[in-house]
């Protein structure tokens, strides 16, 4: 079988960054929300601002991992009916529309058992995606489904957070690939004013592990935080504050991402 | 896979599938658990409290009016309604929390669904002198207002859950999200025999005090056990705790009841062993509610302490390998095994448990007058009065 090695979009994406840039960037945006149809017109709002990759977030009915905001999201993307199968549609559409930058969709991990992991990930490639990460299926869970994405040429792209052990962090890294997820807080997903110190402290523990590429993610909402990352990291994900900006404007949808991703990149 | 989660396998159920944030709390909590329950000094401990506090042991009472009235075997009564606190929760909550104060946790979480592990959580809390904050659904908090008064007495603090049906399993969401954040100072005490890996073991040690008291009591008065064993199944632990002592005894059967709401096909119920497949929810693999998609669906049961769309993860197996059989009781079924009950024996019942003696008296029926089935009054029914009242049936 000649599939392509996981993740390669990612390492291109990564390999064409300058090195003392800002942290790329990478948006979640929740998958048909705020309307079924707004995730083809936001992918492409990511990659004409210049983001370095996007995160689908496909709705879960009970995300763990996540806070207030991109909770109600999701509830408000399951009610206008989303679901995996028209995921993997809308990521076929956003290729088709011209979305070059590299995608990662983000689900828990019942929503892929009901698909049938193999069938999803093979679906998923189809589409265009490139990556797959789960955040309630840590290292010693992972073993099967991993397997399954990375033969259909998916990279498995594992969270780390402060709380990780280190010879948790040197396991996860063996078995990373597209990138390392760094979690910034002790925490869920949302929103938060400074960035903090064991995320850095994080993101250096990583990188003694890893030569793969690092991306900070949860809590982050500013340019200032993208400029305290300059070095430290090369990317920074955002979703809650994003999710919050979409939210005030709903009716401009794209547009309302477009300006927020604006403003974080530049100020 | 990793011996790590090899151990906290059922079968193929169980797991340990959390946020990675919480994997090290998960292996310094089985370190500390496998430390505890093999220290002399902490099950002396766990055990005068379980004594001089909480009341144990428990009596089995033979229930025989209702024996008679019913006909068939004789049916006896374990009395966890009779333990501190009025339900089987108790057994879990004060060894959860003398475990916590051992790994040197001051702030215990934990969520509740019919207020019960909620009251019992806040009562260890009270006697260990622990910090203690309790997720309940706004709508469980509506149908046991009682018992959140009850909590808010003993200090705990009670935080309303607005999200998704605002029921156990949002309440269950929740405090795994204040876990996740405050996980470096907190023990969350988790209500049931469910959640990742280690807690299906640890609540099934806690509570299987409820099965070994009740062989031994069976053995030294009949001088056998009793040919069957029924309890009501939510997250499963009371029915755990009375079946644990039981597995190897293959002529014993173990029956578990679950919600059968408004019906098994009605669509609105709570039994994930009858009519669910396995997913997961909550951090462990498991017969779960779910739709095509893999959404985990609203569930209905007039017992608030039942409306819950998964089970531990060993019922799963027990299921599979026929080892134990799960039945169902619809909300008419336990009401008027709540009043039968009440009538016959002046015990009233947690509606939970008239789930479980709906289904035993028909097993009993079935059965000879010698034979002894004996139910696991997991608690009373203080605090369902107001939800019969309202009843069709009150
Ligand atoms: C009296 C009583 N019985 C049973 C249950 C169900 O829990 P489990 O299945 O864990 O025993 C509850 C839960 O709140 C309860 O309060």
């Amino acid at each position: 079988m000649s599939v392509a090695a996981p993740g390669t979009r990612f390492a291109d994406a990564f390999a064409a960054r300058e090195t003392d840039a800002l942290p790329g960037l990478i948006p979640y945006f929740t998958a048909g929300f705020p309307a079924l149809e707004s995730t083809v017109p936001l992918l492409i709002a990511a990659q004409e601002t210049g983001c370095l990759a996007a995160e689908v977030g496909i709705p879960f009915s009970d995300p763990l991992a996540d806070g207030p905001t991109i909770q109600r999201s999701g509830t408000r993307a399951l009610r206008n009916g989303m679901t995996l199968h028209i995921a993997v549609r809308q990521i076929r559409a956003a290729r088709e529309a011209g979305v070059t930058i590299p995608l990662a969709p983000m689900t828990y991990v019942n929503p892929i058992l009901a698909y049938g992991p193999a069938a999803f990930m093979a679906d998923l490639r189809a589409a265009g995606a490139d990556g797959l990460i789960v955040p309630d299926l840590p290292d010693d869970e992972a073993g099967d489904v991993r397997d399954v994405a990375h033969a259909h040429g998916l990279a498995f792209i594992p969270l780390v957070a402060p709380t990780t052990t280190g010879s948790r962090l040197a396991h996860i890294a063996a078995h990373a690939s597209g990138f390392v997820y760094c979690v910034a807080v002790t925490g869920v997903t949302g929103a938060r004013a400074a960035l903090a110190a064991e995320a850095l402290q994080l993101l250096d523990r990583v990188r003694a592990c890893t030569p793969l590429p690092r991306a900070l993610g949860f809590g982050l909402r500013t340019h200032e935080h993208l400029e305290q990352l300059r070095g430290h990291c090369e990317a920074a994900a955002v979703g809650s504050a994003l999710i919050d900006a979409i939210e005030r404007d709903e009716q401009d949808a794209a547009g309302a991402a477009a300006r927020f991703l604006r403003s974080m990149l530049h100020g | 896979m990793s011996t790590a989660a090899a151990r906290g396998r059922f079968g193929s159920y169980g797991g340990a599938y959390v946020p990675e944030t919480l994997v090290p709390a998960l292996e310094e909590l089985e370190q500390s658990m496998d430390a505890a329950l093999s220290d002399a000094a902490f099950l002396a401990e766990l055990a005068t409290w379980l004594h001089d506090y909480a009341g144990r042991p428990t009596p089995m009472h033979h229930a025989r009016r209702l024996s008679a009235v019913n006909g068939g075997a004789q049916i006896w009564l374990k009395r966890e309604d009779l333990l501190h606190t009025g339900a089987h929760k108790l057994n879990n909550a004060l060894g959860q929390v003398l475990l916590a104060v051992r790994m040197g946790k001051q702030r215990i979480i934990a969520e509740t669904g019919a207020g019960q592990h909620g009251l019992a959580t806040a009562t260890a809390c009270a006697c260990l002198g622990l910090r203690c904050i309790v997720y309940m659904g706004r709508e469980d908090m509506r149908r046991q207002a009682l018992n959140v008064y009850k909590m808010e007495l003993l200090g705990a603090e009670v935080v309303p859950v607005d999200s998704g049906s605002a029921t156990l399993k949002d309440a269950t969401n929740e405090a795994i999200r204040d876990w996740v954040t405050n996980v470096r100072d907190t023990h969350y005490v988790i209500g049931s025999a469910v959640g990742p890996h280690p807690y299906p073991t640890l609540v099934r040690r806690l509570q299987r005090v409820i099965g070994d008291e009740t062989r031994a009591e069976t053995r030294r008065r009949f001088g056998r056990l009793p040919s069957c064993v029924v309890a009501c199944v939510g997250g499963g632990s009371n029915a755990i705790g009375m079946f644990t002592a039981f597995v190897e005894d293959e002529d014993v059967e173990l029956v578990g009841v679950e919600a059968a709401g408004r019906g098994l096909d009605s669509g609105e119920h709570a039994a994930p062993l009858s009519r669910g497949r396995p997913g997961v929810l909550h951090g462990s693999r498991s017969y779960l509610m779910q739709d095509g998609d893999g959404q985990v669906e609203v569930t209905h049961s007039i017992s608030a302490g039942l409306d819950y769309p998964g089970v531990g993860p060993e019922h799963s197996m027990l299921r599979d390998s026929g080892r134990a059989r799960y039945e169902s009781a619809t909300d008419t079924d336990a009401l008027a095994a709540f009043h039968r009950l009440t009538r016959l024996e002046g015990i009233i019942p947690a509606l939970e448990s008239a789930h479980a003696l709906h289904v035993a008296a028909r097993l009993a029926e079935q059965r000879s007058a010698d034979d002894l089935v004996v139910v696991c009054l997991s608690g009373r029914g203080d605090k369902d009065i107001d939800t019969v009242r309202e009843s069709p049936l009150g």
